[in-house]
């Protein structure tokens, strides 16, 4: 296992180095000057051009730029944004934040979809599980913005339960409603996941032997069959958690969440090549290990996966 | 019919009471008995600012506001008509528009404690104005005289391969400090406008930290306004409080602004009808629509025009766009009261003339029937110029204009019987580079906001042959004249007559249309009193009170 977690980890540094290169090339490679839109309906003075140009190495060709780039990073210098500001400030400001959002969308969907999920692959065909269907049905098909607007209106506006927007300080109670516009799709598709996976495996041998061998309902359940119709809605769950932590340019843009998802959206716009690039390759880093840790899940799951 | 008279007589009077009230306690504030000044701090709605907060350095909206807080000019602009009145300077005086004697008022002082003083003003216009420092409103120190010696071009922009020279010199000669409280400024040309211009915030005093450490000031800007610099949190805050030293006239009732960073004014409107947020100044589409925003916000808004206009401009440079009455046509093809209707809900009024209402100087209805929707004249004078294919009308559509360029564009081609199709650009950054380049083959979405209320400022930047945002390279030498002759006007009375004749000229070659007139649709929380949105739509910060 060790072994394999470090041959894992050696496989990030080419993937670092490739997907950085190929982030700057992108966002270097977008159409229209970066300062073309600085001075609003008037062009800017050559002499801001040529100043700004040369303090961001604007005038080397790409691969230069990105060399010093890559060695100011390796240094820990994420660079600055072109009004000034450090970009690894704006990451420490905003990474926790996307964090805790990502997290309880993550607990939403998670204990959600998988109580609905396990109740419906039990009795499939009840009551509860064409209303289960139905719902899922309904909130795969809103987009996500819908049921932001939505919950925020009624929720913040018309009955005032919450407040409309979060606070910079993003509590957990504030990210709920949130976490839950962010995680109600996920948690349709975790509850199809786990109910199919459920009602598959009720039919397989080993839970007729454990039937058989006169084990307690719960513990059949429980243990049995729940372990092994997890795997599938575990991997969905790490990718879906590596998305979460990508940021949500929606959720945050309705909820004023000063998240990842909305810097790099605005540093898309703003041409700030430094900024996009530092999110993303952080982006990437969590995104492997996130990986990383559902591979390992698997065989702390099931016994009969082996990496050496 | 006479109590009725009588009762009109009181209600007046007691209006005019209230009022003086208000302005009385304004003015006690300056001599220090402080009565309504509160302890309240008030949150606004800003975007993150896109540059330093360095007044010669920003022109975007979001740093705006912030600088504006932070910075007192020479001169300011009242906030209810926009005409500008001495800040800093005690007076400004000319014979000939040329040469500007500035004695400047006592007790100023910067945040830091360091006195305002002739060389504050000096030193930071020539920073500004040097062209190595890189500035962005550099252009605005033009007119005054040694300028071209502070501020070289590069001969083939800054695209090509060779670099500016370096300037002969690092001061401009027209800038002469006197004294400690007087400047004498010699411009190359008259310019009866300049006194007018001074409010601008490129035109702000700097202090002499500025100089000592730039990135300990943009960090922590130090200004001489009535907020001071507290503290920032990118992407969330900047947080300013009143200066207690402010030596201006009228001081703000309010102790602290927050201005607060909204990633979306949807987010930020939400806010405001909660009740979280207590100003902002742009209601998003969505409470717009239908005027929606009126019933969330009972007696709580507001809609009026600023000193902004919407055109769309010719490529002049273009050869198939180089005849009037093709320019003409198509203006008159636009139903502008059916677009303000059907888009607006007749928000943003028809525009007559290339000057916003409220700015002063400006003269109603220069445009005459041309702006006026004429379908059967449209299409007979667009027949005759023989312009071959589609019409075509392009802008950026990431701050939503698609809607209304499609709505002119289909009036047009309801008018004219001819395909007129609307071309998106996704950025507004590839839009301009494209503009910039004089790369249009289409029909553009232009806009102006004022710098500062002044019908100059509509006209020389955009219709004057090399001005600094006359991006369709229009030229015509009697408007040229014209504009120079106004310029060099002995006084703005005459200046501004001068000027309206330029306009009336440039309307009648039409190089670009004007289709309506920006308004603001600003809200506010329900413990906002004696709101006051200026014409650059920004809310008073002086006479805001909380209830």
């Amino acid at each position: 296992m060790g072994r394999y977690v470090l041959r894992r980890m050696l496989q990030l540094v080419p993937v670092f180095i490739g997907a950085t290169f190929l982030i700057y090339v992108l966002v270097w490679a977008l159409p229209g000057d970066p300062f073309a839109a600085k001075c609003g309906d008037r062009p800017c003075p050559d002499a801001y051009i040529t100043a700004m140009r040369e303090r961001f190495n604007l005038d080397d060709s790409v691969f230069v730029q990105y060399g010093k780039y890559l060695l100011g990073l390796l240094q820990g210098d994420f660079g600055e944004t072109f009004s000034g500001i450090q970009v690894s400030e704006l990451i420490a400001n905003a990474y926790p934040v996307t964090l805790k959002l990502a997290l309880v969308a993550l607990v939403i969907e998670a204990v959600i979809g998988l109580t609905a999920g396990v109740v419906t692959g039990l009795r499939p065909g009840g009551y509860l599980d064409n209303l289960v269907l139905v719902s899922t049905l309904f909130l795969i098909a809103i987009p996500v913005f819908v049921t932001g607007f939505v919950l925020q209106v009624t929720l913040g506006l018309r009955w005032g339960i919450i407040d409309p927007t979060v606070s910079a300080q993003a509590d957990f109670s504030e990210l709920i409603v949130p976490g839950f516009v962010l995680g109600s799709l996920s948690m349709a598709y975790v509850t199809r996941l786990a109910r199919t996976s459920i009602s598959e495996n009720r039919r397989s041998d080993y839970v007729r032997t454990a039937v058989a061998k006169g084990l307690r309902p719960r513990r059949v359940v429980g243990v049995h069959l729940l372990r092994n119709s997890a795997i599938p809605v575990i991997t969905f769950l790490g990718v879906d958690l590596g998305a979460l932590m990508g940021g949500a340019i929606v959720t945050e843009g309705i909820f004023n969440i000063r998240g990842i998802g909305g810097l790099v959206y605005r540093s898309i716009l703003t041409k700030e090549g430094a900024t996009v690039t530092g999110v993303v390759v952080l982006l990437v880093i969590v995104y492997l290990l996130m990986n990383l840790l559902v591979d390992v899940l698997y065989a702390v799951l099931d016994p009969r996966i082996r990496y050496d | 019919m006479r109590s009725r008279r009588v009762a009109t007589w009181l209600a007046v009077s007691t209006t005019v009471v209230v009022t003086a009230g208000a302005c009385g306690g304004s003015g006690d504030g300056a001599g220090g008995s402080g009565s309504d000044r509160s302890d309240a701090t008030i949150s606004i709605y800003v975007t993150e600012p896109e540059n330093p907060l360095v007044p010669g350095n920003s022109t975007e909206a979001g740093g705006g506001r912030v600088l504006e807080a932070l910075f007192t000019g020479l001169v300011e602009y009242d906030p209810r008509t926009g005409e500008p009145r001495n800040a800093v300077a005690e007076s400004i005086e000319t014979t000939d528009s040329k040469i500007y004697t500035i004695t400047l008022n006592d007790g100023w002082t910067f945040h830091d404690g360091t006195p305002v003083t002739a060389k504050s003003f000096a030193d930071a216009w020539n920073y500004t104005a040097y062209s190595p420092n890189g500035q962005q409103s550099a252009s605005f120190f033009t007119q005054i005289q040694g300028f071209d010696q502070v501020n070289t071009q590069d001969p083939d922009g800054s695209d090509g391969p060779q670099q500016a020279p370096q300037p002969a010199a690092k001061e401009m000669s027209g800038l002469k400090v006197i004294d400690d409280r007087t400047l004498e400024v010699t411009l190359a040309e008259p310019f009866s406008v300049f006194p007018t211009q001074l409010g601008y915030s490129a035109f702000a005093p700097l202090p002499e930290a500025f100089f000592a450490d730039q990135a300990a000031f943009e960090a922590n800007p130090i200004g001489n306004g009535p907020f001071r610099f507290v503290s920032r949190q990118p992407s969330v805050n900047i947080l300013v409080e009143r200066y207690e030293n402010y030596a201006g006239a009228v001081k703000p009732s309010v102790r602290a602004v927050e201005m607060r960073v909204y990633a979306s004014s949807e987010a930020a409107y939400q806010d405001v009808v909660a009740g979280n947020l207590d100003f902002m100044e742009v209601i998003p589409p969505s409470a717009l629509a239908g005027r929606l925003f009126e019933t969330d916000l009972p007696g709580r808004s507001a809609s009026e025009t600023y000193l902004g206009i919407q055109t769309v401009s010719f490529p002049v440079y273009d050869p198939r766009f180089q005849n009037p009455d093709l320019r003409k046509a198509i203006s008159m093809a636009i139903d502008r009261e059916a677009v303000n209707q059907q888009i607006f809900d007749g928000l943003k009024p028809p525009a007559d003339g290339y000057v916003a209402p409220g700015v002063p100087g400006r003269v109603p209805n220069q445009c005459g029937e041309l702006c006026t929707h004429q379908p059967e004249r449209a299409k007979q004078m667009f027949d005759a110029t023989g312009f071959q294919g589609p019409i075509e009308l392009t802008s950026n559509v990431d701050a939503g204009n698609q809607e209304w360029m499609q709505a002119v564009c289909t009036t047009i081609s309801n008018a004219l019987a001819r395909e007129c199709n609307f071309v998106p650009v996704p950025a507004f950054g590839e839009f301009r580079t494209a503009i910039n380049a004089h790369e249009m083959t289409a029909i553009y979405r232009s806009g102006w906001v004022a710098d500062y209320p002044s019908i100059e400022n509509f006209l020389n930047p955009q219709y004057r042959t090399g001005g600094s945002s006359n991006d369709g390279l229009y030229s015509n030498p009697a408007v040229d004249a014209t504009l120079a002759q106004a310029d060099a006007a002995p006084s703005v009375e005459q200046g501004n007559a001068l000027y309206q004749e330029a306009e009336r000229m440039a309307l009648a070659d039409m190089p670009a249309i004007p289709v309506y007139f920006q308004s603001v649709q600003s809200g506010w929380s329900e413990r906002l009193d004696n709101v006051i949105v200026d014409p650059f739509r920004r809310l008073d910060l002086f006479s805001v009170t909380v209830s």
